[in-house]
Formats: C-alpha cells, sequence, structure tokens
C-alpha cells in the first residue's frame, strides 16, 4: 500500500482527521448563554431585566436573613440597632432559637417531650420505606401505618391509665400546640379521610340511586363551603348536635371537621382514578365471578389508588396548608404559636415579626415543595402502562 | 328482610334473595335511608333542645333587629342602627367586591406568569417557576399576616405618607386616592360606554359574517377599541364634563390629632382590603399560572407546525390556533381557581376585613343564632359554587370537542 500510495498522483488518506470541539460559541457555557440569554436583543433585555429583578428580590433577603442577622441572644437588647444609629437588624434568628421548644411541641410538658418525639420518630420511620417504591412489605408497612401507628400515638400524646394506675400521664390537647397540632391534623385528616372518600367515590359511581344520590350530595356540600365555616360549624354547632352533658375535646371537634372537609375532596381525586380504569377490567373481574367488594379489592382499587397517589399527595399539601386557618377558632398550630410569641415582651423588636414569619414560611415551604417534588416523581413513575 | 320482586319475574334462575342483586340493592339502600333518618332525627332533637336550655329563640326574626356595631368598609349605607341582615348585606357585598378584585388580577397576573414560565429565556423562566413554586407552597394565611402584620405596618405613620404621582397616598391608614364625583349628566357617560360595548359586539358579529361570505377582513379589535375609549370620552365633553376628581385633603399642620388626611375625602382603601386582595391576587395568580401553562403545553407541537404550513404568521397562529385550544383545557381548572379565591377570601375573618364570614362571625357572637347564620353562611357559598360549576358544565359542552 504504501509503496502504491507513494508512487502514486492520487493521494488516499489512511487515517481519520482528528476530531476539533465544536466551536466555543456553540457548546459550553458560553454556547449555552447564548443560545439561552442573548439569542436576540429583545432576549438580552429581558435577561437583564430578569436577573435585575432577581437581585432586587434576592439581595434585601440575603441581607435581611443571613448577612445583619442576629445569632445569639438572651433577650430583645440582642435584635435592637444601637440607639439613634438609624441602622437595621436583620433577622433575629435568637427568637427563633429561643421559642423553638415551643414551635416544635407547644407547651407540651417538657418532661414529657420524648413521647412526642417517639412519635415523630415513627411516623419518619413508617413512612419513609413506605413512600419509597422499591422497598418490600408495602402491604404490612401500610398496615402498620395506618392501624397501628395511630393507636400508638393517641396513647403516646394523650397518656394512658391502665386501671387507675398512671402508665403515661395525661397531657390535655389543649395544651398542645405548634408543629405538633399541625401534624395531627394533617395526617389525621388525610388518613381518616381516605377509607371515607373512597366509599364516597363508589357511591357517587354506584347504580343505587339513593346511595348515589347522598354521596353527590356530601361531596358537593362540603366541596361548596370554605374551610373557615366548616371550623366554626364543628366549634360551634358540633356541641349543639350533641345530647346535653356530652362534649368533646377542641381538638376532636376540629378533626371531624377537617376529616369530613377532605374526604369530599378525597372522594372526587378516588373518582378520578376509577373513572380511568378500563371497563374490561370491571367485565374480566365479573367474568372471574367476582362479587362487587371483591372486585373492588382484588382489581379495580389497587389500580385505582395507585394510579391516583399524586391526588392524594396534592389533597394532603392542600390539607397541610389549610391546617393553619385552625388558629382562627383559637387553637395553636405552627404559624398560631409563632403569631402568639410576637406578644412575649422579652422579645417584642420591630423585626421580630418578620423574622417569626420567615420561619413559619421556611417550615411551611420545605414540607410542601418536598411533597410536591414527591407527587411529580410518583406520576412520572406511574406514567406506564396507563396512558395511550 | 320482607322484600320480594316475584311479581313478573321470569321463572328460570331463582336465586336465593340474599343473592339477588336487586333485592340487596333496596336492603341496602332502605339501610342507608334508615341510618340517615335516623342520625338527622337525633341530631333536630339534641338541638332543639340545646336551644330551649339555652333560652336562643331559632328563626330568622333576628335579623330585623339593630345590630348596634359598626364597619370599617361599606358598599351600602350602613350605621350602628341598621340591623343585622343590613351587615350581613354588607358583609356578602364586601366578598364579591374582593372576590371580583382579587380575580381579575389574579387572571392577568396569572396569564403573565404562565407565559413567562415557558419561556425559551432561562432566566424568565426560572423566576417564574420559583414565584409559582414559593408562592404556592406557602399557607394563604401566612401571606395575608405577611402582607398585612409585616408589610403594610410598616409603611408611614398617619401624619404622613408615600406618594405615587401626587395622586395615589400610601400610609397606615390605607391607600388614598382621588374619588370620581358624579354630577347630573354623568349617566350619559355611561350609556356612551354601554353603547360602545354593545356596537363593538354588533360589528364583530357582521364583520364575521362577512368574512365568512366574502372572505374581505375588517379591523375589528382598533374599531372596538376605538369605540369603546372614543364614545364615552365624546359623551364626557359633550356633557359638559359631569365627572371631577375629588382629592383626598392632606393636613401638614394644625394641631397633632387633626394632621394627616382627613376622614371623608377622597376614596380610601382600607389595609386589611389591601392585605386580602394582594395576597389572595399573588397566591391564586401562582395556580392560575401553572393552568396557563398546562394549557399550551396540551396543545400538540403539530398544530404550530400546521399553522405555518398553512402560511399563518405566528400571531395569529397564536391567536387562531393555539388560544382557542389551550382555552379548552385552562377554562375548567381556572374557574374552579376563581371560586377557590371567593371561598378563600372568608379568611378576611383573621385581619378584620368585614366580608361574609367577620359579619357573620360578630352576628353570631351578639345574637348567639348559630344555626341560622351559619345556615347563610353555607347557603350563600354553596349557591356561589353551584352557579359556578353551573356555567363549568355548560362551557365544557359548548367547548367539548367535537369528534367526526
Amino acid at each position: 500500500m504504501i509503496t502504491m500510495a507513494q508512487s502514486s498522483v492520487f493521494q488516499i488518506r489512511t487515517e481519520d482527521a482528528p476530531k476539533l470541539p465544536a466551536p466555543v460559541s456553540t457548546s459550553g457555557a458560553v454556547g449555552w448563554m447564548r443560545q439561552n440569554l442573548f439569542s436576540s436583543i429583545g432576549n438580552t433585555v429581558l435577561t437583564l431585566i430578569g436577573l435585575y429583578l432577581a437581585w432586587l428580590l434576592l439581595a434585601p433577603l440575603v441581607q435581611f436573613a443571613l448577612i445583619d442577622a442576629v445569632w445569639t441572644g438572651e433577650d430583645r437588647q440582642a435584635c435592637l440597632a444601637p440607639e439613634g444609629s438609624g441602622e437595621h437588624v436583620g433577622a433575629c434568628w435568637a427568637f427563633v432559637r429561643a421559642y423553638f421548644p415551643q414551635f416544635i411541641y407547644g407547651r407540651y410538658p417538657a418532661e414529657e417531650v420524648w413521647r412526642v418525639n417517639i412519635v415523630y420518630a415513627l411516623f419518619a420511620l413508617l413512612l419513609i420505606p413506605l413512600a419509597i417504591p422499591k422497598v418490600p412489605f408495602k402491604r404490612l408497612n401500610a398496615a402498620l401505618f395506618l392501624v397501628v401507628f395511630p393507636i400508638v400515638a393517641y396513647f403516646l400524646l394523650t397518656g394512658l391509665v391502665v386501671g387507675g394506675e398512671v402508665v403515661l400521664p395525661i397531657v390535655e390537647t389543649r395544651i398542645w400546640g405548634g408543629l405538633l397540632v399541625t401534624l395531627v391534623i394533617a395526617v389525621t385528616g388525610i388518613t381518616a379521610s381516605l377509607p371515607l372518600g373512597i366509599l364516597l367515590a363508589l357511591g357517587r359511581r354506584s347504580q343505587l340511586p339513593i346511595v348515589k344520590m347522598f354521596s353527590v350530595i356530601f361531596i358537593e356540600f362540603w366541596r361548596g363551603v370554605p374551610l373557615i365555616t366548616v371550623l366554626f360549624m364543628s366549634s360551634v354547632m358540633l356541641p349543639l348536635f350533641l345530647p346535653d352533658g356530652m362534649t368533646f375535646d377542641r381538638l376532636l371537634r376540629v378533626l371531624i371537621g377537617v376529616t369530613l372537609f377532605s374526604a369530599a375532596y378525597m372522594a372526587e381525586v378516588v373518582r378520578g382514578g376509577l373513572q380511568a380504569i378500563p371497563k374490561g377490567q370491571y367485565e374480566g373481574a365479573m367474568a372471574l365471578g367476582l362479587g362487587f367488594w371483591q372486585m373492588m379489592r382484588l382489581i379495580i382499587l389497587p389500580q385505582a389508588l395507585k394510579m391516583v397517589i399524586p391526588g392524594i399527595v396534592n389533597t394532603f399539601i392542600g390539607l397541610f396548608k389549610d391546617t393553619t386557618l385552625v388558629l382562627i377558632v383559637g387553637m395553636f398550630d405552627l404559624l398560631g404559636q409563632i403569631q402568639s410569641a410576637f406578644s412575649d415582651p422579652t422579645w417584642a423588636t420591630p423585626v421580630t415579626g418578620h423574622t417569626g414569619y420567615l420561619f413559619a414560611s421556611m417550615i411551611f415551604f420545605t414540607f410542601c415543595f418536598g411533597m410536591s417534588r414527591y407527587s411529580i416523581y410518583m406520576e412520572n413513575l406511574l406514567h406506564t402502562g396507563h396512558k395511550r | 328482610m320482607t322484600i320480594r320482586d316475584n311479581d313478573g319475574a321470569a321463572p328460570e334462575a331463582r336465586v336465593s334473595l340474599v343473592n339477588d342483586p336487586r333485592a340487596r340493592g333496596i336492603f341496602f339502600q332502605v339501610l342507608l335511608l334508615a341510618i340517615i333518618i335516623f342520625v338527622g332525627w337525633t341530631i333536630v332533637n339534641n338541638t332543639i333542645g340545646n336551644l330551649q336550655r339555652q333560652n336562643i329563640a331559632s328563626g330568622y326574626g333576628f335579623l330585623d333587629r339593630t345590630a348596634g356595631f359598626g364597619t370599617s368598609q361599606s358598599l351600602i349605607e350602613y350605621t350602628e342602627s341598621s340591623t343585622y341582615g343590613d351587615a350581613l348585606v354588607v358583609g356578602f357585598l364586601n366578598t364579591l367586591l374582593v372576590a371580583v378584585i382579587g380575580i381579575s388580577l389574579a387572571t392577568l397576573l396569572g396569564f403573565v406568569i404562565g407565559v413567562a414560565r415557558l419561556s425559551k429565556n432561562w432566566v424568565i423562566g426560572k423566576l417564574a417557576y420559583w414565584y409559582v413554586e414559593i408562592l404556592r407552597n406557602i399557607p394563604l394565611l401566612l401571606q395575608i399576616f405577611f402582607w398585612y402584620f409585616a408589610v403594610l405596618r410598616a409603611v408611614p405613620d398617619k401624619r404622613s405618607k408615600w406618594s405615587l404621582f401626587d395622586t395615589f397616598h400610601l400610609n397606615v391608614a390605607g391607600l388614598w386616592m382621588p374619588e370620581p364625583i358624579y354630577a347630573p349628566g354623568a349617566g350619559i357617560v355611561g350609556f356612551a360606554l354601554i353603547g360602545a360595548i354593545v356596537a363593538s359586539l354588533g360589528i364583530g358579529r357582521w364583520s364575521r359574517r362577512r368574512q365568512e361570505a366574502t372572505g374581505q377582513q375588517f379591523p375589528v379589535f382598533l374599531t372596538a377599541i376605538g369605540l369603546i375609549i372614543g364614545l364615552p370620552v365624546i359623551a364626557f365633553l359633550a356633557a359638559g364634563m359631569p365627572i371631577t376628581l375629588e382629592h383626598p385633603v392632606f393636613v401638614e399642620t394644625g394641631p397633632l390629632l387633626r394632621q394627616g388626611f382627613t376622614l371623608g375625602t377622597g376614596m380610601t382603601l382600607i389595609p386589611e382590603f389591601l392585605a386580602l386582595t394582594l395576597a389572595l391576587t399573588i397566591y391564586t395568580s401562582a395556580f392560575i399560572a401553572e393552568i396557563v401553562r398546562a394549557g399550551i403545553q396540551a396543545v400538540s407541537h403539530g398544530q404550530t407546525e400546521a399553522a405555518s404550513a398553512l402560511g399563518l404568521r405566528s400571531s395569529p397562529t397564536l391567536r387562531l390556533v393555539i388560544v382557542p385550544q389551550a382555552m379548552r383545557v385552562i377554562i375548567p381548572p381556572l374557574t374552579s381557581q376563581y371560586l377557590n379565591l371567593t371561598k378563600n377570601s372568608s379568611l378576611a375573618v383573621a385581619v378584620g376585613f368585614p366580608d361574609l364570614v367577620s359579619m357573620g362571625g360578630t352576628v353570631l357572637n351578639q345574637t348567639g343564632q348559630a344555626i341560622e347564620v351559619i345556615a347563610v353562611w353555607m347557603a350563600i357559598y354553596l349557591s356561589l359554587s353551584l352557579i359556578t360549576s353551573a356555567f363549568m358544565n355548560w362551557y365544557n359542552q359548548k367547548m367539548a370537542l367535537v369528534e367526526r
């Protein structure tokens, strides 16, 4: 070959030319910026306006929350600007630090707080494997979470007296508060409303006219009224409905209201799942000779519920945010507890309120954003098969 | 079980009554009905007993009694000597006011953010993304508190102000602005506006029919804008300018108590109203933005390509191809957001804005007529939601894809 090539006038390339990298202007960071930020004059202007807006919003926030912030201190003196200096002090994190136990446990007695901690730990321990699709024993896990955990948590939180002997001292619900109340309301509301919602959804699709009418009226009624009026109703009207002398704990009254309210929303979510099941599944189940409940339990509901996990999570996010409304009927959830801490004269400064709201926003955002990410993740995971 | 259905039943395949689906259906429904009636009867019975013990007369007679409490904002004439019924009407109108203003602003803002979310510009897209994520993941009540306690309390005190164009003034007492004063003859301007709107609609129909018949186009949009702005202006000038602006009076000198804005001059938006409307608008706009984004993304790319293959430019493509199809997806969830905003306006009670729930709460506390007041609340919110869902169903039927 070589001799031929040397003796010939033709030139044959025997090896590839070296691969050149793509031009700098179309690849890497520069290329990306040219494509996404500065592709035209209008785009450049937009980018600059956007950056300016971001700067306007972020700079004061960082200044307030981090740079000018006061991290330690015993009382309001630490968070006050020097007299007459005209300076601004940033977030008073010392206040949040001092009140942190109250924000998390309310006025739960300090020597009993370990009980709340166990409940929190159990909750996390059972929820995390339930939320990760790959972990096995889902059925057992769900049973533990939905049946055993509520009972254990109930006795741990409220106390236990066996035959006159105090095993766990009674802690009344009116001194509960903070994140504890928020989580108790949200989690109880969602777990209790799930079975109720499933029944209502089945009822709404039922062929029995009275069952169907009852479900429709129930669902539309609760979905049509604001949660505030439901809470007012449960705290003012529910005592009127009960026989004389029979009273309910206030937390329980709120829980009943919240459960009925979210059951209606849950029913609509579940109904969406039921509607998405192809008719062939029903027909197949019937052809196998399954009765209605067997068909639902073994064939329809497992598919339908799996499909609406994102919807359930979204309902939960809504409920979690709505728990803040209980402060209007005089209970202290996380926001209520923070709001009530503002009135403490030891920490009264011009920045206490801002700090408290910032802290509350961060907690709520972390929870809700995390859950919505999870819901999107599940949606992508479940996207297989059913979509055509 | 005594129910039998052997009249006219086919003689073959006699199943036991327990396994007959019809008999079972009837049995369970009778059971459900019995439970409902029993629970309802118990509740009514207990309630009557409890009310008698507390000496509360039920019924709506209290609506005619004098309320004896004032309000910070009212759209109708309302004094302390007005009745409880008036108080509830004031609350209802305030709820509607917040809802209407909130809905219009939230729609505008939501559409802008929703489109920005789809922007090819990375910075704008990310900004819109974080706007949506942050605002919809923070409870509305917290946002209302933030605007009310943290922002609107940090503005100048009663004796000073921040001014914009020397027309809008903000201080702790609220947002002050000029109030239009209608002299006799101002009605003509209103009639001119209505006339212009009717004429624009007529022209729109005429031009569509002409285009379908002849293919000729007519600049409907420009004509309509011209009519709607021009006609009232002409009427305004012709009637001798019957509408004047009354600016709020700001006193800077004199006794301390007199300093600041003089009450009753100009128009004031109270801080409770501002905080509630701002929070509702911004919170709902985040949800609307997501709906708009999903709606636009739901229109497949092939539609855009087909439109450009037909020779449409980008503006008519958007107007004639994308938006009508996106609207079909957008409208149903949008209506339910409107409904949510209306229901969420009941959070007014947390900052003391006199809406339906807040006024009703005061009435409830003063009279003890819990059942009646809560029934009024539920009836009003329920009818609003039923009207909305009726509209939604009608719209869905009208817009449903007619397939071959």
